[in-house]
């Protein structure tokens, strides 16, 4: 993407702001562990747990910040938070 | 037309000249005179422009910033402490691109209180983004401004323009000035045409929020068109040169340099008076010569480096102090770097703080202190209430 000058920006959608780089740990779900009860889905701010077809929650980095909630609500322990490599 | 008018009148028949749409100050001195005449002239009707009656200097930087982005070529003046209260703004426009040019009245910065000259109000921001250009006389101080708008608003550039010239010593002094025709300044400063401008019907937004993988990048970018705006001022000085006969084409002026050993380096009126000590100092067999540096943003360092390397010792006269520097000034921290390790000593000395005189004496003594090898001085000082 190229710079605009000015730092300017032009109407859309917020969807295209990618808020997940600054993150240091991400969450990673053991699927071995995960009973499926959708905690995370339902408790993560950034709405950015979704349930895949098979009923497993998948995290969409790209707006993931590292809160930690869904690893600290996950009832299995299933989530741990891991450091980002980059 | 040659006139003998003030400093300050100087700058606002510039002003006038130079069209700005929107005009938003707050008075402040020894500012006040430029922005009482610009109010006259809009009221008399003699400037078809907006001005806005602010209630402080960050409003009137902020109005003027808004104007800008809206595609109005703009006009602020300020000093001291009303540019710390801007410097917030000072930042932002330089962020968001607008080529919008303000005059400092140079004045030293509080506490303790005082309304007469220095250069530490501009310099404290010379890392804003802003060029920073200083003015010797009123001519010079009216001149700049016209460069300034011509190089601010080159789309190679898009960077807002501080014209620096010092308080008292230039705003309040009356001298000839040569005032060009109105058609003269419009053949050589066209009307505005913004880069991009808030509209409606094509609706963007100025100064974003840019995270961690961006900013950087921003910064870079305000960087290399401070280093690709040396060559427009160039340019623009070359053209302004053939167009009105004063020679802007170089960002340094050299006074008798050639055949110098010591050069005594400085910005803004104390040129003048460096000069006629160069006389005296010539008349009593002194190689000494003067190196006037007119844009201190972009720094001139090719210029500089060229200028001074006949020379064995350099004595650069700062107006300000960059406090625990061990080169104790901001000019003199540039001339260092311009010079390199392998050119002549560079010594830098702080006086003139405060509205201090600086005599021709005075410059005589940085000529020898330099000759000596003395450094990190300050001159003018009163040791007995220390």
């Amino acid at each position: 993407m190229a710079l605009s000058v000015g730092c300017t920006s032009r109407p859309g959608k917020a969807r295209d702001n990618k808020t997940g780089s600054w993150r240091v740990f991400k969450p990673e779900i053991d699927s071995d562990k995960c009973n499926k009860c959708g905690t995370c889905t339902m408790i993560c701010p950034e709405v950015c747990i979704e349930e895949s077809k098979e009923g497993y929650p998948e995290v969409d980095y790209d707006f993931c910040k590292e809160c930690g909630m869904c690893a600290e609500e996950c009832p299995k322990d299933a989530i741990e938070m891991k450091q980002e490599e980059k | 037309m040659l006139q003998i008018m003030e400093g300050s009148h100087a700058v606002a028949e510039a002003v006038r000249l130079s069209r700005p749409e929107v005009v938003s100050a707050y008075p402040i001195t020894p500012q006040t005179h430029i922005v009482e005449r610009l109010a006259e002239m809009v009221a008399d009707g003699d400037l078809d422009a907006e001005y806005i009656c602010v209630e402080s200097e960050f409003s009137a930087l902020s109005s003027c910033l808004g104007a800008a982005c809206a595609g109005s070529r703009v006009y602020s003046a300020t000093t001291s402490q009303g540019l710390a209260f801007m410097a917030e703004v000072v930042f932002n426009v330089a962020g968001m691109r607008q080529p919008v040019v303000m005059t400092i009245a140079n004045r030293a910065l509080g506490a303790p209180l005082n309304i007469w000259n220095d250069h530490q109000d501009s310099l404290f921001l010379r890392d804003s983004g802003w060029m920073q250009m200083y003015a010797e006389d009123a001519q010079e101080s009216m001149d700049l401004h016209f460069l300034a708008y011509k190089a601010a608003e080159n789309y190679d550039v898009l960077l807002p323009a501080m014209v620096c010239f010092d308080g008292f010593i230039l705003t309040h002094t009356y001298e000839p000035v040569d005032i060009p025709t109105q058609e003269e300044v419009d053949s050589f400063l066209p009307a505005f045409k913004p880069y991009q401008r808030l509209d409606a019907k094509d609706p963007i937004s100025f100064g974003m929020y840019a995270t961690p993988d961006y900013y950087q990048e921003f910064r870079y970018e305000i960087h290399a068109a401070m280093i690709k705006a040396k060559k427009v001022l160039r340019e623009v000085g070359q053209e302004f040169s053939e167009t009105f006969g004063r020679d802007y084409s170089e960002l340094v002026e050299g006074y008798r340099l050639d055949d110098a050993d010591v050069a005594i380096v400085a910005i803004g009126s104390i040129c003048g008076t460096i000069k006629d000590a160069v006389d005296e100092m010539r008349e009593a067999g002194r190689k000494v010569g003067l190196l006037k540096i007119r844009s201190f943003r972009p720094f001139p360092y090719e210029e500089v480096r060229t200028a001074l390397s006949g020379v064995s010792k350099v004595a650069v006269l700062e107006k300000n102090i960059s406090i625990g520097s061990r080169m104790l000034g901001a000019v003199g921290l540039e001339v260092k770097d311009a010079v390199g390790k392998q050119g002549a000593d560079v010594y830098s000395y702080v006086g003139g703080l405060g509205g201090r005189d600086i005599r021709k004496r005075d410059i005589q003594k940085l000529a020898d202190w330099a000759e000596q090898g003395r450094n990190d001085c300050f001159f003018g000082l009163r040791e007995e209430l220390l």
